[in-house]
């Protein structure tokens, strides 16, 4: 019976497809609008917009092994090393440590203590006390140390010990970080990391559970990306180094401990870039960082109903991946963003007003987004639990979205 | 470049001339005494004898002549709504920017607030570029995005003009720190107003800086008035070569350009033996804060008639030279003559140099690389409506 009505809903989704498919040529012939409109390119080339815009060929992930999807898969049958986030952190940074002599890490306790989450223990006796650089508490003046550092050619990582300290250095990020390069008129670059732990752990309270993407997306000239498993961990914190730009990297205080197996060899991965965690017709289900493992949670409840969601890590919260993005749309026509970061002003809301200006004429649907709720985080267990999303909601939302 | 270069040396035959009609040799060294004895904070003070040059005395008059002229003329500008938005003014500070360029190198760093025009004229940059930059043209020296608290100039180590109070002060060690890490030898000498000497991060900075020995000295410019109000009133104890109890400090008259040579000489070696050092430059600005002051509601006409009379560290070079019979009075009015015309020839020039094209808007917000494209909350292309 079941899978009859899905032989139904298919055939229905392909004659709407087929209808839309009308629809949008017919837009596409008639005389468009938006003749003043222009797409500048950063290289300051002009041309006049044509719908979604292609990928540039720039765009090529500079990633050396391709490493197929989810966390859980064969690992035994691979080749690679097996290792917990946090290892792999450190092993990425250790690797550009020895790679690049301008590459130094600075922050509280990064030195002898060898770091709150352990991501450079033992650096401080390998690469001494300069190149691991144990900072008093003092976070706005630290930052600015880096950013100084850095437009002398120092390459450093300025580690917050949690990601909400870093609202005391907002303005070192903001002013000096994010805009330096241009009011510069590009004479100093700032190729500092900011990373740190942040998101919502198990009962830290307000202060320390904050998702300061939200806060961070407008700074122009930031990057910032979040990484979700020990693979992509690795592979952005060398590609954040390597980056000529301020990058933030955004790590999750309850994933550190969550262990994959990596390839031995060198790889870098793109900062811009989404990465593909399930391929599927229905839905297309955007998230990053922990929110991640909650819509895998629900995409194996969905699986089970019949449906067929297509999850997506947009890893870059800055810019967007607007190319894997807007290619799931075409494919689903729907779209769910889950994220962990506040309702109000955050990631999701970007991504949303983003995909809404790109791909309106591909939508069936509403753009669903589940947040966070707009609360100070709080400390006991159970509201901690109602603030962010679980599973339930998100297949929830994905009945709702595909009924 | 060419403009730098007459800043520096003597270009033209006349001074040449001069020179040699009143000195043997330019260069024969000279030795004054500062007129005021430095105030030292657990150090010990520099002697007060100063060695300098014909040349260099004359020099110290050209650029300071020019440096004025560049800022009045800015003040015309302004006034003339060609210049918008900030603009502050370093008239009556010259001597620091010009005596501290005069006892360092330029692979020795020099970071600074917002009051920077003269201190990029001290390191090498043209007034044409600082005209340019603030009429906000192509050719400015940041590309016409930065504006008159945004010049830079890499190559000759000026980190910049900033625009927050005492947000700077952190870089500043920042750089010092890269010195010391790359092993250079240079030094970073960060300026900082009586204003920013009540910020906390310039004392966490300092914590770091002294904690780890970096090459930095702080040069707190003391014009007495934090934007409108009196030192004494934002400060409880406006001595500020002794604030930072366990660093050493200097108190140096900011209006004797060869007393603030003499002290940045010291300083140096002082920081690259033992960590970061204060000097506090006690100086005087004629003008207001920023353009929007008329400098007269906090402070008296008398007060800045008196500076003025007393103080100013053009005149008082001028009286050197005058007495030292380097040079007659007319000579140096022809000097004056020379930097009016160059000042009037660079702000000619900027007013015909071209605005910024608009596809400049998007370009180093991000360096590409990687992919990295426009960084607009979302896309890689950025949709924009343009004139």
């Amino acid at each position: 019976m079941a899978a009859v009505l899905q032989a139904a809903a298919l055939l229905m989704g392909s004659q709407t497809d087929i209808k839309k498919f009308r629809l949008r040529s017919a837009l596409r012939s008639a005389p468009v609008r938006r003749e003043g409109f222009f797409i500048v390119r950063t290289d300051g080339r002009l041309s006049a917009t044509s719908g979604v815009m292609p990928r540039r060929a720039k765009l090529i992930p500079n990633a050396v092994a391709v490493k197929a999807d989810t966390t859980a898969s064969s690992a035994a049958s691979k080749p690679g090393h097996e290792l917990l986030l946090f290892e792999a952190l450190r092993e990425g940074l250790e690797e550009e440590m020895e790679r690049d002599p301008r590459v130094c890490v600075m922050g509280e306790d990064v030195g002898h203590y060898g770091g709150s989450y352990k991501v450079t223990k033992g650096f401080a006796t390998k690469f001494g006390d300069l190149r691991v650089l144990d900072t008093p508490i003092a976070e706005n003046s630290f930052t600015g140390m880096g950013i100084g550092a850095a437009m002398t050619g120092l390459r450093p990582v300025i580690e917050g010990m949690n990601m909400g300290f870093l609202l005391l250095a907002f303005n070192q990020i903001s002013n000096n970080c994010g805009m330096l390069h241009y009011t510069s008129g590009g004479q100093f670059t700032i190729p500092v990391v900011i990373r740190g732990p942040g998101g919502v752990g198990r009962q830290l309270g307000a202060e320390h559970s904050q998702r300061l993407e939200s806060y961070f997306q407008s700074i122009p000239g930031l990057q910032m990306v979040a990484c979700s498993t020990p693979y992509n961990a690795k592979g952005l914190m060398k590609a954040a180094i390597r980056s000529e730009n301020p990058v933030v990297l955004f790590e999750h205080v309850l994933l550190y401990n969550l262990k994959e197996r990596i390839p031995d060899e060198d790889y870098v991965l793109c900062l811009e870039e989404a990465e593909m965690v399930r391929p599927g017709e229905h839905v297309t289900i955007l998230t990053y960082s922990r929110m991640r493992y909650h819509v895998m949670q629900a995409a194996k409840t969905l699986i089970n109903k019949g449906y067929d969601p297509e999850v997506i890590d947009i890893r870059s919260l800055k810019p967007f991946d607007l190319y894997t993005i807007g290619n799931s749309i075409k494919k689903t026509h729907r779209v769910l963003i889950v994220e962990e970061c506040m309702r109000t002003g955050g990631i999701g809301a970007s991504l949303r007003s983003a995909i809404i200006d790109n791909f309106w004429d591909y939508l069936d649907a509403p753009i669903m987004c589940l947040s966070s709720q707009d609360v100070p985080t709080p400390y006991a267990g159970t509201l901690e639990e109602w603030t962010v999303v679980q599973p339930a909601q998100i297949v929830a939302a994905v009945e709702q979205l595909c009924k | 470049m060419a403009a730098a270069s007459s800043l520096i040396k003597f270009k033209s035959p006349f001074c040449f001339l001069l020179l040699r009609r009143f000195s043997e040799s330019p260069a024969e060294p000279l030795t004054m005494e500062t007129s005021l004895p430095f105030s030292a904070h657990k150090c010990d003070p520099p002697p007060r004898s100063v060695t300098t040059s014909p040349s260099e005395l004359l020099s110290f008059f050209r650029n300071m002549t020019l440096m004025r002229r560049m800022e009045l003329a800015a003040d015309s500008l302004y006034k003339a709504k060609l210049v918008r938005g900030f603009c502050h003014l370093y008239d009556g500070q010259e001597a620091i920017a010009i005596g501290m360029e005069a006892a360092i190198t330029r692979r020795d760093a020099i970071i600074t607030a917002y009051r920077d025009h003269c201190i990029y004229v001290a390191r090498g940059g043209s007034p044409f570029e600082v005209f340019a930059e603030l009429m906000g043209r192509r050719a400015g020296c940041s590309k016409g995005k930065g504006g008159s608290m945004h010049l830079y100039k890499k190559d000759a180590s000026f980190y910049g003009g900033h625009g927050i109070v005492g947000a700077h002060a952190p870089l500043g060690c920042g750089i010092a720190l890269g010195q010391k890490y790359s092993k250079e030898g240079t030094v970073t000498f960060m300026i900082y107003g009586d204003g920013a000497a009540n910020q906390g991060q310039l004392y966490e900075s300092l914590n770091m800086a002294a904690l780890w020995d970096l090459p930095v000295v702080l040069v707190c410019e003391n014009n007495h008035y934090g934007m409108g109000t009196a030192e004494w009133r934002a400060s409880k104890n406006p001595a500020y070569y002794k604030r930072a109890d366990y660093v050493p400090g200097l108190k140096v008259d900011g209006m004797d350009v060869l007393a603030v040579k003499q002290a940045c000489k010291f300083a140096k070696e002082h920081v690259l033996q033992n960590g970061p050092i204060v000097l506090e430059m006690d100086t005087y600005r004629y003008h207001g804060h920023s353009m929007s002051d008329p400098g007269s509601t906090y402070r008296t006409r008398d007060e800045i008639t008196g500076v003025r009379q007393d103080r100013d560290p053009i005149e008082r070079v001028r009286k050197l030279i005058l007495s030292l019979e380097l040079a007659s009075p007319s000579e140096l009015k022809d000097i004056e003559k020379e930097v009016r015309k160059e000042t009037d020839e660079a702000i000619a020039k900027a007013k015909e140099s071209p605005m910024p094209d608009p596809s400049e808007l998007f370009k180093d917000v991000c360096v590409e690389s990687y992919g990295a494209e426009a960084c607009g909350p979302d896309r890689k292309e950025v949709k924009a409506v343009l004139p």
